[in-house]
């Protein structure tokens, strides 16, 4: 820019403020046009767009990560088996940022901006249950991969499903037996202070009382602790069972912490693996959970007694026998959910099928189609397990896996019956109007 | 600020709702849902503008404020079944109340020290908020029914969730708050405030009471926040301890720095600048919060003073 003399001048920086402002102006004027064009609908022979409501930054991340990799592989073995109805199937991918306020707006422009068919996908139970207001007011099917208690519990709307995973009420439920006939009878529980560990705090002592045990402690660890030691007198001595579900990057600290506190004399330990998903159980520090047990909702490590489908799933999704990405053994998958990515899909496809679904002006028919939906038969679409639905409580029952760890792997030792995580259901959304 | 006429200043207001208005009619389905959303939040960021551009007093936990009618409205209807119109009183009497508590220990210190104990404040309202799970819903929050987010006046009624209601029910409150901060900007309240901010020790010599216009403004200021909060459980139906966090009271100060401090325009401006900058960029990339980061230290460098505020020191001295 030259000054009054015509020479130019660096330091007077005025006219290049208002180019920069100009062109902030014009680049977001340029940005924001497409968001402004109105799509045409969908044509019978046009993809059947899923809107996948994605945890791809903030606290989800990792879990976000594999759910994509799950999904992008089971649209593709949808597509390449003949789509849905004949029609492709396609991904349209936002990111929610693992955060409720945005998980809602991202259902909003699915339903009205992308004009998406449904919305799939996300696991945090906030983001979740802050998405299903929008949802229901947009009457645009919300198919999760939670595993919350949230959608079986009815407090949702009658949009929103969860087909592909059960709900962890149903889990703690299925633990209890094994709990008591094999790790024993008084138990004491450790979680975290939020919503994720009052699940375990309350679902489980009527579980286990049920089957003669006792949880004879509950101590609850604030969100914001980093470290566990001044916790730990709180375990009574009599305890047999320690049951943690300690979850987020503490959990190393925690387990080393809580080695250094027994040492070789412990009781036995129990967990969930949502503590260890994404992370290598030969990491250091984790020597401490030798011996000890997870559930897992399907097995990270390959089993001796893999079916041909379990089998056919891993390869698709391209995991190796550790559970680890092909090629990349530190890039650890969180199997034990993200085959409801997988399953739930393949719901959506017969739930389709069996309405004819044509386009977003079928979605009532979809929403009834999915009610109606019984049993899912293990095999190809549903390689974790047979699984029954309930379609009132618009949830899923399945099997669930005990593994224990043993030379750096998780070997499955038990699976509970479908039976063992029924419960009865709390309400019925299909009263409700669509 | 050059004097203008108050029929100017007026007019440009009105005309700025009156643009709101229409773009009700010619909006993209997404958009319209988008822009009630945004006028319900730029409400949080023009109560946080009073006491931050206006008094020049940085609060670190305003999300207290926002939550505290968020969790007025929302548990008053959730739990007690109340109404929307008084869970909307709720809603703003629970935030002028805890603003007026929080005022009174708070403006004990000032600065940094302001800064600090109103960002503890709010973390103590968090954890309460985590503590109290079994009412609150915890991190995992509660959904308000759609049959609970209905008005019904006589006869009629009005479904929060139609989209339409909800953007006009947005820019009502919009309007009216604008209005207000505006009424309050040229007041002779609104002078002392500035004046505080200008110079306090001056303020007190020529003889106002300092702390009780400080007080006036945390209490007025908390009441438009939680006045924000209230309509966004009762529009988009969900409370949760996020809100309390403390990224709800960080998002406020951003958007007024973006949109101008101490002008009554800025933030909704700023406002629907970080929301249009987050969701264009997050279609392109997961890397959107660089690009929100990019375009902050842009501003920074070319616009200190915000958007609007930059363009009142350059061109219209007028504007308040």
């Amino acid at each position: 820019m030259a000054d009054k003399n015509g020479f130019f001048d660096l330091s007077k920086t005025t006219l290049s403020r208002r180019t920069a402002l100009k062109g902030l102006a014009a680049g977001a004027g340029l940005a924001l046009a497409p968001g402004f064009v109105r799509y045409s609908q969908a044509q019978s022979s046009a993809p059947i767009k899923i809107g996948f409501q994605l945890h791809r930054t903030g606290i989800g991340a990792a879990y976000g990560r594999w759910y994509e990799k799950t999904s992008a592989a089971a649209v593709k073995a949808i597509n390449d088996a003949g789509g849905i109805n004949g029609r492709k199937v396609e991904l349209v991918i936002e990111d929610d940022g693992t955060d409720p306020a945005r998980g809602a707006e991202v259902v909003g422009k699915f339903a009205k901006q992308h004009k998406t068919d449904i919305v799939f996908g996300t696991l945090f139970s906030h983001v979740v249950i802050g998405s299903a207001p929008a949802a229901g007011e947009n009457k645009i099917p919300y198919f999760v991969v939670s595993e919350g208690h949230h959608v079986a519990s009815t407090k949702l709307n009658r949009y929103v499903f969860q087909p592909g995973i059960t709900d962890v009420k149903s889990q703690i439920q299925s633990m209890a037996p094994w709990i008591a006939a094999n790790a024993g009878k008084k138990v004491t529980q450790i979680f975290p202070d939020f919503a994720f560990g009052y699940d375990h705090r309350d679902y489980l002592p009527p579980a286990l009382k049920a089957q003669g045990a006792d949880v004879i402690a509950q101590i609850a660890i604030p969100p914001t602790e980093s470290s566990f030691t001044k916790y730990f007198p709180q375990i009574p001595a009599e305890t047999e069972v320690i049951y943690h579900v300690m979850v987020g990057p503490a959990v190393l600290t925690f387990v080393k912490e809580l080695g250094e506190f027994y040492g070789s004399q412990r009781p036995q330990l129990f967990g969930f693996i949502d503590s260890l998903e994404a992370v290598d159980v030969n990491s250091p520090g984790l020597e401490f959970l030798d011996g000890s047990h997870f559930w897992e909702g399907s097995p990270r490590y390959a089993q001796p007694d893999d079916t041909a489908a379990q089998k056919a799933y891993r390869a698709a999704v391209g995991i190796d026998d550790n559970g680890a990405a092909l090629g990349d053994p530190k890039d650890v998958s969180t199997a034990a959910h993200m085959f409801g990515c997988w399953e739930t899909l393949y719901v959506v496809k017969k739930a389709m099928e069996d309405a004819g679904y044509k386009g977003p002006e079928d979605r009532a028919k979809l929403v009834e189609a999915t009610e109606a939906l019984t049993e899912f038969a293990e095999g190809p679409e549903h390689p974790q397990g047979p699984k029954t639905f309930n379609g009132k409580i618009h949830q899923c029952f399945g099997i669930q896996n005990i593994s224990k760890v043993e030379g750096g792997k998780l070997k499955v030792v038990h699976k509970t019956k479908i039976e063992d995580g029924l419960y009865e259901p709390e309400g019925d959304y299909t009263t409700q109007a669509l | 600020m050059r004097d203008a006429s108050p029929a100017k200043i007026y007019a440009l207001h009105i005309g700025v709702i009156a643009l709101l208005f229409a773009l009700n009619f010619v909006l993209p389905d997404y958009h319209q849902g988008l822009f009630a959303r945004i006028m319900a939040l730029a409400v949080f960021a023009m109560g946080y503008n009073l006491l931050f551009g206006y008094v020049g007093m940085l609060s670190l936990g305003h999300a207290m404020f926002f939550s505290a009618g968020l969790y007025g409205a929302g548990l008053t209807v959730y739990h007690l079944g109340w109404g929307v119109p008084e869970a909307f009183v709720a809603g703003v009497a629970c935030g002028a109340v805890l603003a007026l508590v929080i005022g009174l220990l708070a403006l004990r210190t000032s600065g940094v020290a302001f800064m600090i104990v109103t960002m503890m404040f709010a973390q103590v309202f968090y954890l309460l908020v985590l503590y109290f799970a079994a009412w609150t819903g915890g991190d995992q929050g509660l959904v308000i029914q759609q049959a609970s987010r209905v008005i019904t006046i006589g006869g009629a009624s009005l479904d929060l969730t139609n989209p339409t209601v909800r953007y006009m029910s947005a820019l009502t409150l919009f309007s009216v708050v604008l209005i207000a901060t505006l009424a309050i900007a040229r007041s002779r309240f609104g002078r002392v405030l500035v004046a505080i901010r200008e110079n306090e020790e001056r303020t007190k010599m020529l003889g106002y009471d300092t702390v009780a216009n400080k007080l006036a403004a945390v209490v007025i200021s908390g009441a438009i926040c939680a006045a924000s909060g209230a309509a966004y459980a009762l529009l988009f139906g969900y409370v949760g301890s996020s809100f309390a966090s403390v990224q709800y009271s960080i998002l406020p100060l951003l958007w007024v720095l973006l949109g101008g401090a101490a002008t009554t325009l800025g933030p909704l401006i700023g406002t629907l600048f970080m929301y249009y900058v987050t969701d264009i960029a997050s279609s392109f990339t997961s890397a959107y919060l660089l690009i929100v980061g990019i375009a902050l230290i842009l501003l920074v460098l070319f616009a200190p003073k915000g958007i609007l505020g930059s363009i009142r020191q350059r061109w219209l001295g007028w504007l308040p």
